[in-house]
């Protein structure tokens, strides 16, 4: 399965995640502490400059990962000429556009290991009820059984073609749901046989 | 213990290919996905917190940069972005539908069909338009608007949720968590 993580490698990549995910904390509480359009612009150029030194395939990726905004930026934006409030309009969308893209930049440069060997230790306090080895475990069966379910899916959706002509859909609902309870009981009996999960 | 564990990956794994399943468009260019079937499938099959936890696995692997939100999205821009109340209220749903479900004596497919329009509609709206009406600045009726074009989606999932679960309980009795 892909990540998101740009395969262009930049000297960002080498930054500890950790660090990246404070940055981006403090850039974007200050994003929402901003309220006109000129430091929101500056903000907003800051965020556009740490992505296009990384050449084109790179600017690209960062572009195609906002396309889910752009829905919403057209709604505000018509609203906001028609109600003839520019100025508002501006710092929603601008402020909107840079926080996502700063944080898609920080999913972007940092590996998926790295991330969750974060999200690991920010956990580390809960360890009495949630020992760390059992949501490292967590992390591994859902990234490994998410295309041994997809595969399922794909079988299911094939037989069910076969059988007829209608286009399967909703159906597939219940197999799929079914399948995962099975692939749960199965693994549990495995990591059992196993010594258990922790 | 284990079974605990397994259960919460699998379906975090669930909502994950639900989302991938290509998304249908609905009259008026609503697209809908079956993402939030799989919310709500958390809630009403492994129970309230079982379910709330396999949604919160989902939404950290999502955070970490795997693009298993419907259409491909991930990473941690989408909590800065204006959907990020319905993200907030995905564990809160699948805890309350999962927590009707444990409650109610009703038969599983009807008991699970009022959860998904309990916890995976009214909760998760409850969170998803203030969530809007933040990011977008807009106020809580203006909000509202934008996020009633769902709505007719929604209680189709609701209504799918309560048919899967119902075969669940015909078909793997024991493995509806929420009722054991």
């Amino acid at each position: 399965m892909l990540t998101l993580t740009s395969p262009v490698e930049t000297p960002l990549h080498r930054l500890p995640a950790g660090a990246k995910l404070a940055a981006l904390a403090v850039f974007t509480l200050v994003l929402f502490r901003l309220s006109s359009p000129l430091p929101l612009a500056g903000a907003a150029a800051l965020v556009a400059a740490l992505h296009l030194p990384w050449g084109r395939t790179f600017a690209l990726h960062a572009l195609r990962m906002l396309r889910p905004l752009w829905p919403f930026v057209a709604v505000v934006a018509l609203w906001h000429l028609w109600t003839r409030d520019l100025h508002g309009g501006a710092v929603i969308l601008l402020r909107m556009v840079a926080a996502v893209a700063a944080a898609n930049l920080v999913t972007m440069t940092t590996r998926l290991s790295d991330m969750l060997a974060v999200f690991e230790t920010l956990a580390r306090p809960l360890s009495p009820i949630l020992p760390p080895r059992r949501l490292a475990l967590a992390f591994a069966l859902v990234i490994r059984f998410i295309p041994t379910l997809s595969d399922r899916m794909a079988l299911l959706a094939q037989a069910s073609r076969a059988r007829s002509p209608r286009r399967p859909g909703w159906r597939l609902a219940v197999p799929a749901t079914l399948a995962a309870l099975d692939g749960a009981d199965q693994a549990a009996e495995a990591l059992r046989a196993r010594g258990g999960s922790d | 213990m284990e079974r605990d564990l397994t259960h919460i990956a699998l379906f975090a794994a669930l909502v994950a290919i639900l989302g991938l399943v290509p998304q249908i468009t609905l009259a008026g260019g609503v697209p809908i996905t079956a993402q939030s079937l799989g919310i709500m499938l958390c809630g009403t099959v492994l129970g309230a917190k079982r379910g709330a936890l396999a949604v919160l696995l989902f939404l950290a692997l999502v955070a970490a940069g795997l693009p298993l939100l419907s259409g491909g999205r991930g990473g941690i821009g989408v909590f800065a972005g204006p959907s990020v109340g319905y993200l907030v209220g995905f564990p809160v749903a699948a805890f309350v539908a999962g927590w009707i479900m444990e409650r109610t004596t009703l038969p599983a497919g009807l008991a699970a069909g009022a959860a998904s329009v309990i916890g995976g509609i009214a909760v998760l709206y409850l969170f998803g338009i203030p969530g809007m009406a933040i990011v977008l600045d807009k106020t809580l009726p203006e909000a509202a608007m934008l996020g009633m074009a769902f709505l007719p989606g929604d209680i189709l999932k609701a209504v799918l949720a309560g048919f899967v679960t119902q075969g669940i309980a015909r078909m793997r009795p024991g493995s509806l968590l929420s009722r054991a």
